[in-house]
């Protein structure tokens, strides 16, 4: 059984050729035995439902009357439908607010946090505590703290004499409402990366621009900055990829309201397959989702290829 | 540890003071969006209704009562759907680990010549998040029959191909004079997993361990999708749909108990989490 273990050699001797091929035969059955796990679970969890929903796409389907092949029929509906624009504007608008208001925060927190000496500890577990907090529970507290009345935030910002703001409840504000709780929600991991990179950054840079007379602005924007490039790239492919699927935001606070100011493009998925039972076009919505996040996750693998050869 | 400051700038006493007042004030700022609503969550939570709307600004109740989380206990079941997050999590968490392993050590030390097809098919599936796959998943799990059953969770975590990648890179860096060595005395395969690579895998063990848990105790929209048994749901379904009914003194002590174990690990295990994170470079 140890022989299995063997890298095959290049040349070998005719004699032993032949136990070399039993033992390469058992060592492809021990192979599979071994990957059995991941094959059942890939398999039905996994690859068939990517195949599957490619397929269901072209399909009509209601789990009850035979499934008919209906060719783009799906796609039409889905690209006629209004809410389907909609959602693709809100979604957009969400991906875009994330960037201007949750992109830069983490990178300039991290900033300050590499220059503090005494209780850096201190710094990266608070900045990392929203990020433990259940999505579901840190939206429900948001969702409470929104509240127009009593809400913690109008209470605050009435002390300073501005507001009541109605955050949730008016459409001009519910998309940017969503967006700061999610921003507090996934800040903290980006500050604690960037802040990895920034402390990665060889000390003999800094050295060589400040003989140079550069001040500490300049070594921030033409030091750090280009050392970080790598890592900013990749953030903000992670961020778009996860900002595009937004839908427990959405869902629990505002379940795609107010008058669909906040329906995003997982929330009417859902609405389609799970509250009007029409899997077809919901499918056909996901596959349309696929290739942008395909394309967004094969741009994040080659960035990531070309930096851990650097 | 290196940073765009030098000792030289810290000998300016206007550049020092300007420093140092950049990460005081970062640093209150933090604790009060870190901290603040876990704090006033437990402030909620053994607030008097009353008080709550006549003087939602004052900092502790003046009767705090501690009557809110028995009542979340006896009224809103909230310890049953603990139970049930303990659950999906210890179960989510085992299958991830199997999978991880058995692959990991099947692709690396084993290394049969269909292994590298497998490999590449488990990989490409990163191309594609489970969101967009969710109603074709759903329609798999409701073929299968298992809707309504923890199993509807517990495996498709296991179809996890980070964990894959993580295992099979970890196990392929292992010294192979190890693999060697063990194969002179004689050591079955078995042996060599059990007794040789599996001693040596306690840091992947620990980081997939890790993402796996706080991932499944985060997971909202499948347990949503496939788990519609109340009694089966776990803290984060229940809570979405208890926040319409329920008194919200009452929610909010339930909300309290929802993010203490997780606050709880994390500030426990906060070294190998923030670790962790550098470990796998990006994946929270």
């Amino acid at each position: 059984m140890t022989a299995l273990l063997e890298r095959p050699a290049t040349t070998e001797p005719v004699v032993v050729a032949s136990r070399r091929r039993q033992a390469g035969l058992r060592r492809e059955l021990l192979g599979l035995l071994f990957l059995a796990p991941a094959l059942v679970v890939f398999g039905i969890f996994s690859w068939w439902p990517i195949l599957r929903g490619l397929l269901i796409s072209f399909q009509q389907t209601n789990l009850v009357d035979p499934v008919v092949w209906v060719g783009l029929e799906n796609f039409q509906a889905v690209l006629s439908d209004p809410l389907v624009g909609k959602a693709m504007a809100n979604t957009l608008l969400f991906v875009g607010l994330g960037l201007v208001i949750g992109f830069p925060a983490p990178i300039v927190l991290a900033a300050v946090m590499s220059t503090v000496r005494r209780f850096a500890g201190v710094y990266r577990v608070v900045v990392y505590l929203p990020v433990v907090v259940p999505p579901v529970v840190a939206i429900l507290l948001w969702k409470w703290f929104y509240d127009p009345g009593t809400g913690l935030f109008n209470q605050l910002l009435g002390l300073v004499g501005l507001g009541p703001y109605p955050w949730l409840q008016s459409p001009q504000t519910a998309m940017l409402s969503l967006v700061l709780e999610a921003t507090w929600a996934g800040m903290g991991g980006a500050a604690l990366i960037y802040l990895a990179a920034m402390t990665g950054v060889p000390a003999e840079l800094y050295e060589a621009a400040e003989s140079d007379g550069a001040g500490i602005w300049r070594r921030i924007w033409h030091v750090m900055l280009p050392q970080l490039r790598p890592v900013i790239g990749l953030l903000l492919l992670l961020q778009l990829i996860g900002t595009i699927q937004v839908f427990t935001e959405p869902y629990i606070f505002t379940q795609g309201g107010p008058d669909g100011a906040t329906l995003t493009v997982l929330l009417l998925i859902f609405r389609y397959a799970f509250q009007d039972g029409q899997y077809g076009q919901a499918a056909a919505l996901s596959v349309l989702l696929a290739i942008v996040l395909a394309v967004l996750s094969a741009v994040y693998l080659r960035l990531t290829r070309s930096w851990s050869t650097k | 540890m290196t940073t765009f400051t030098s000792s030289n700038d810290l000998r300016r006493p206007g550049t020092a003071f300007a420093l140092r007042a950049v990460q005081v004030v970062t640093l209150l700022a933090l604790v009060a969006i870190g901290i603040g609503p876990l704090y006033w969550t437990v402030k909620g939570a053994v607030s008097p209704p009353t008080e709550m709307v006549t003087n939602p600004l004052r900092l502790w109740p003046a009767e705090p009562e501690l009557g809110n989380f028995a009542r979340a206990f006896t009224d809103l079941h909230v310890g049953r759907y603990l139970a049930n997050t303990v659950t999906v999590v210890i179960g989510s968490w085992a299958v991830q680990l199997l999978v991880a392993m058995t692959a990991g050590f099947a692709f690396a030390v084993i290394r049969p010549r269909f292994g590298r097809y497998v490999y590449g098919a488990i990989l490409a599936t990163m191309f594609v998040p489970y969101t967009v796959s969710l109603v074709s998943l759903f329609l798999t799990v409701l073929e299968v029959n298992l809707l309504d059953t923890y199993w509807a969770i517990w495996l498709p975590a296991g179809a996890n191909a980070f964990n894959v990648l993580l295992a099979t890179r970890f196990f392929e860096a292992l010294p192979q004079e190890l693999y060697d060595a063990a194969k002179v005395d004689g050591a079955s395969t078995w042996q060599l997993l059990t007794k040789i690579v599996l001693p040596m895998s306690r840091p992947v063990v620990a980081v997939i361990s890790l993402l796996a848990i706080m991932h499944s105790w985060k997971e909202f929209i499948w347990p949503l999708v496939v788990i519609s048994d109340p009694n089966l749901q776990p803290i984060s379904v229940a809570l979405a749909n208890l926040v319409d009914s329920a008194p919200q003194d009452e929610l909010i002590a339930a909300m309290a108990m929802a993010l203490a174990p997780p606050v709880l690990v994390f500030l426990v295990l906060q070294r190998y989490v923030v670790a962790g994170l550098g470990f796998t470079g990006v994946k929270g």
